[in-house]
């Protein structure tokens, strides 16, 4: 049981969830902050196929710049937020699930790599993708969901 | 001004901007930055199969589907109405490389001549788009996390366990972009 709730944890999801409760349309600002996010996505060109594969072959330094800035960027922020123990809008206390360490890490880690270089998309990227009217990755978002169900199915007896 | 917004974005402003989805994230509701997820939250909704891994209250992970619709909204504004009439400028030499595999169109995100629907019933077509999402579907769960949950809020939360994954997502991305792919886009 511990084992299970350490990878639920892993994942941050239904741990730090919210006391409030909420309308559903309070859910509608993250949908605002989707919209800002790919925008950037599609004006940085962070979601073409072209960047990845440069990316992975060392041949722009647009990707790593921008990967780069980003976790600096969050890393300070997060500082700032614990340093001050500022507060979410509704006041409550914000907390980051820590991630632990299973062979998981290694095995999907190469595994999505894999994935990364050949559809030249993570999954954000493939949400903004169809956005752009790339119709066809359509069929990639579903075998990703299937991939994702697949894990689930077999999760029991592959190696963490 | 629309002028300048409707070049490309360098990585200085987009990496910054990126960032900034992680506090906005904490401060609008303690939510951590994370896609991946969503594809675990639309199996747990839709085809859960008695699977204990997607037997889960998914309606309190309800924010990160609106997050990821609207990902796919700034898409579609994006390519509408700030989208740049040129096409990308990539490195000569990845040029010179996917021209011998017959890619060659650089009109859109992705390379239309491989990833379209009547690509889907050729070997190529069906191994970069059907067997590519399983990889990044699969993978991602496996791992916990993808560039974002791992990447950006795991590193920015200094957890070691997200470099580790970092790590490995960059050398299988080098190791089949530079030795596997070529084999594929060669078929």
């Amino acid at each position: 049981m511990k084992k299970e709730q350490d990878i639920r944890h892993q994942d941050s999801i239904c741990t730090n969830e919210s006391q409030l409760k909420h309308q559903w349309y309070h859910h509608l600002k993250y949908l605002i902050v989707g919209i800002l996010f790919g925008i950037v996505f599609v004006k940085a060109e962070v979601i073409s196929w072209f960047r990845i594969q440069e990316m992975f072959r060392f041949q722009s330094f647009h990707m790593y710049g921008i990967i780069g800035n980003a976790v600096v960027t969050g890393m300070i922020s997060v500082f700032i937020i614990k340093k001050f123990n500022i507060k979410t809008i509704y006041g409550e206390k914000i907390s980051i699930a820590p991630k632990k360490f299973n062979k998981g890490q290694i095995y999907g880690g190469l595994i999505f790599g894999f994935g990364w270089a050949i559809t030249g998309a993570c999954p954000g990227p493939l949400f903004a993708q169809i956005g752009t009217g790339a119709l066809a990755i359509v069929v990639t978002l579903i075998s990703a969901i299937f991939g994702t169900w697949v894990y689930g199915y077999f999760r029991e007896k592959l190696p963490h | 001004m629309l002028e300048i917004i409707k070049l490309p974005w360098p990585w200085y402003v987009a990496g910054p901007l990126i960032g900034l989805t992680v506090p906005a994230l904490l401060i609008l509701g303690n939510k951590s930055f994370g896609i991946s997820s969503s594809l675990r939250h639309v199996c747990a909704a839709c085809i859960p199969s008695d699977i204990k891994f997607f037997k889960y209250d998914w309606k309190k992970e309800m924010w990160n589907l609106f997050f990821v619709f609207g990902i796919l909204l700034g898409g579609i504004i994006a390519s509408r109405f700030l989208i740049n009439p040129a096409e990308i400028s990539v490195n000569p030499a990845l040029k010179y490389e996917l021209a011998t595999y017959g890619i060659t169109d650089y009109s859109n995100m992705v390379p239309v001549q491989l990833m379209n629907f009547a690509g889907l019933f050729t070997l190529k077509g069906f191994i970069i788009m059907v067997i590519g999402g399983f990889l990044v579907g699969f993978g991602t769960r496996y791992a916990g996390g993808c560039t974002s949950g791992h990447a950006i809020m795991g590193l920015s939360n200094l957890q070691w366990p997200s470099l580790i994954a970092t790590i490995c997502f960059m050398a299988g991305g080098f190791l089949m972009a530079n030795v596997i792919l070529p084999v594929i886009l060669s078929l």
